[in-house]
């Protein structure tokens, strides 16, 4: 069968800065896909590539078995793109838009207002469909937004960072509205900095670090193959350094701990790795009690994708998003997205 | 071409719809449903928010006013003979109006750069994406015939009289002509300038010594030669001149001399062909930027 989306390869640079690498990775037909890692990781420039507003400097992408960049006005047909700022023309209604959508896509003048309804009516917007857009909540601008990359009924929804911005409750009826997608049969590509997000929803995840791809597959099976149980552990609210430092040297000494690592960026706190279904919680709480080390808190729990970020990485998600906030020239990055 | 390539899918409600590809259409009738589309987004624009029109409308009277005004105890015969100052300022105010509003033709296209609606532009099969700057182009031009014709209306109100049909007709086409240059050297520079505030500023140190370097407000023979020169290889003046020309002479010819510039005589049939040519130069010289931006 023809991947829905197919990624060789790929590599685009701007000026000096490398933002993707090398990616690939394939989406079969139906699918969900989630494309996670931290901000500028080089997710939006994937999809820009994917969705023909930049040229790659090199690899192959496919839609439908169609190349994006032979025939990019066939791939654009089959494409939906929902990109991450969300620009409605705030003088135009819903259903003005959604007209505006129709003849860019150059749907049959006799099923553009069926089409309209029907999309209006999937994302429950017939209230809304008449008011000028300006007036709209970000989550119905979202929802708008959505419908308008549905209207012509792509091969392939993409959707970059669907749900930054989103109140909690905008963010479930998104989820929701994603999983019923699938149902219909429709292949959806979505990035996320969210590893929830990634985690509920996605059939198959690519984690992408740095413009690279450092593991792809199933959730839980990305999760199965980092193996162990992980405790978070917290000596004080905010522990000094030293104290965490003594507290490791302690801690390792433990059979079932097989490895130790600090997290500043977490008030100090201790991430353990630790042998699976093991007594070593107990074994923890012993050792630091009997060096008179105090716990503000502690909790084990299987690995999650962040733990299979951190086992490729050696950082945190998190602590990738930090470091990358100081770094970023977020002015030259709205530039190159600007045509 | 009938051959049409549909495929069936199911369709989100359930249904079953024809999916459209786009080699099923005619490229020709593609083009016209995306530019019709993207020119209604602006009259709806428009109509919603009509203080750029109406002020657009109200500039140009109140100069043909004051501006009246100001010259009103003038020499009799200084400005040629039995002609007032307004019958004179007219093809000003008309030519100085359209300028200003095509000038202005890249601000909502850099707008949509900026907020990324042409990004949604971008990522729809569009015939050919021209459509866009074609969109731009017919919504300008039906803006300055309106302000045209307001302008030739208050301009026979006050007394500057009218021209016969096809006189009329020749005013809009110069107006035309002038009003595809610019508007077309705007969007060059709303695809090559990094955001509106340039752009912004761009129009304002071009507006004003584009008007005062040009014959719309005195006759060329007011001017020091140096000034001379510099109005008469401004393209204002090659609109400004046979407008005036075709509004003070009926017997108007394509022979007319309607300037003498120091370097000769320019007939009214020269002043179209330059302006022609003008359009056609920017035309030519912001595809480069057009294609890298819209390819």
């Amino acid at each position: 069968m023809t991947p829905a989306v197919l990624i060789e390869k790929l590599q685009k640079r701007y000026g000096t800065v490398e933002a993707v690498k090398d990616v690939s990775f394939q989406i079969e037909p139906g699918e969900i896909f989630g494309l996670l890692g931290p901000n500028g990781a080089g997710k939006t420039t994937t999809l820009r590539c994917l969705c023909t507003l930049t040229e790659p400097d090199s690899g192959r992408i496919e839609v439908s078995g169609i190349s994006v960049t032979e025939q990019p006005r066939l791939a654009r047909q089959r494409l939906g793109y929902v990109a991450q700022e969300i620009a409605l023309d705030k003088v135009l209604t819903g259903r003005e838009l959604l007209q505006l959508q129709a003849a860019l896509y150059h749907l049959p003048r006799a099923v553009i207002s069926d089409r309209i309804e029907s999309v209006l009516s999937l994302l429950g917007l017939q209230d809304y469909a008449d008011k000028k857009t300006g007036t709209y909540s970000g989550g119905l601008k979202k929802r708008l937004d959505l419908a308008a990359g549905l209207l012509h009924q792509p091969d392939v929804l993409v959707l970059d960072e669907p749900t930054v911005g989103l109140d909690i409750e905008s963010r479930l009826a998104v989820w929701d509205f994603l999983r019923r997608l699938r149902e219909q049969g429709t292949t959806v590509l979505l990035t996320s900095h969210y590893l929830e997000e990634v985690d509920v929803l996605a059939d198959r995840v690519a984690i992408i670090d740095q413009g690279v791809v450092i593991a792809c597959g199933k959730p839980s099976e990305l999760k199965d193959r980092v193996g162990g149980d992980r405790i978070t552990l917290r000596i004080r609210e905010f522990a000094p350094l030293e104290e965490a430092e003594k507290a490791k040297s302690l801690l390792q000494t433990i059979p079932t701990v097989q490895e130790v690592i600090i997290n500043s960026s977490q008030g100090n706190s201790l991430n353990l790795v630790v042998s699976p279904q093991s007594d070593a919680l107990l074994t923890v709480q012993k050792v630091l009690q009997e060096a008179g080390l105090p716990t503000f808190g502690i909790a084990q729990s299987r690995p999650s994708l962040d733990d299979v970020y951190l086992a490729a990485t050696g950082r945190t998600l998190l602590d990738a998003e930090i470091a990358a906030a100081g770094t970023r020239d977020e002015k030259a990055e709205r530039k190159k997205s600007m045509r | 071409m009938s051959s049409t390539m549909t495929s069936t899918k199911a369709s989100l409600n359930g249904k079953v719809a024809v999916a459209q590809t786009p080699s099923s259409a005619n490229p020709v009738g593609d083009f016209f449903q995306e530019t019709i589309a993207l020119t209604r987004r602006l009259f709806i624009q428009l109509q919603r928010r009509p203080s750029t029109l109406i002020a657009g409308i109200i500039q140009p009277l109140m100069w043909l006013i004051l501006f009246g005004a100001l010259f009103q105890n003038a020499p009799q015969g200084l400005f040629g003979d039995n002609v007032n100052y307004g019958q004179f300022l007219g093809a000003g105010v008309i030519v100085f109006t359209a300028f200003g509003g095509a000038l202005n033709a890249g601000l909502p296209v850099m707008f949509d750069r900026e907020f990324g609606f042409l990004n949604r532009l971008l990522v729809a099969p569009l015939s050919s994406r021209y459509s866009i700057v074609a969109a731009s182009a017919i919504f300008i031009t039906a803006m300055s015939l309106i302000q045209t014709a307001a302008i030739v209306a208050m301009s026979a109100f006050l007394g500057a009289g009218l021209p016969d049909a096809l006189g009329l007709g020749l005013v809009a086409l110069i107006v035309l002509l002038l009003v595809v240059g610019v508007t077309a050297l705007s969007l060059g520079l709303a695809f090559s300038l990094p955001g509106h505030i340039e752009l912004i500023a761009v129009i304002f140190v071009t507006n004003l010594p584009l008007l005062f370097a040009s014959t719309a407000l005195v006759p060329l023979a007011f001017m020091p030669i140096w000034l001379q020169w510099v109005a008469t290889l401004n393209p204002l003046s090659y609109a400004i001149e046979p407008i005036r020309y075709i509004y003070l002479h009926d017997n108007w010819s394509l022979n007319s001399i309607v300037m003498q510039a120091p370097w000769g005589q320019v007939t009214l049939g020269t002043a179209l062909l330059i302006l022609l040519s003008f359009a056609a130069a920017v035309l030519l010289s912001i595809q480069p930027r057009l294609r890298r931006s819209l390819a």
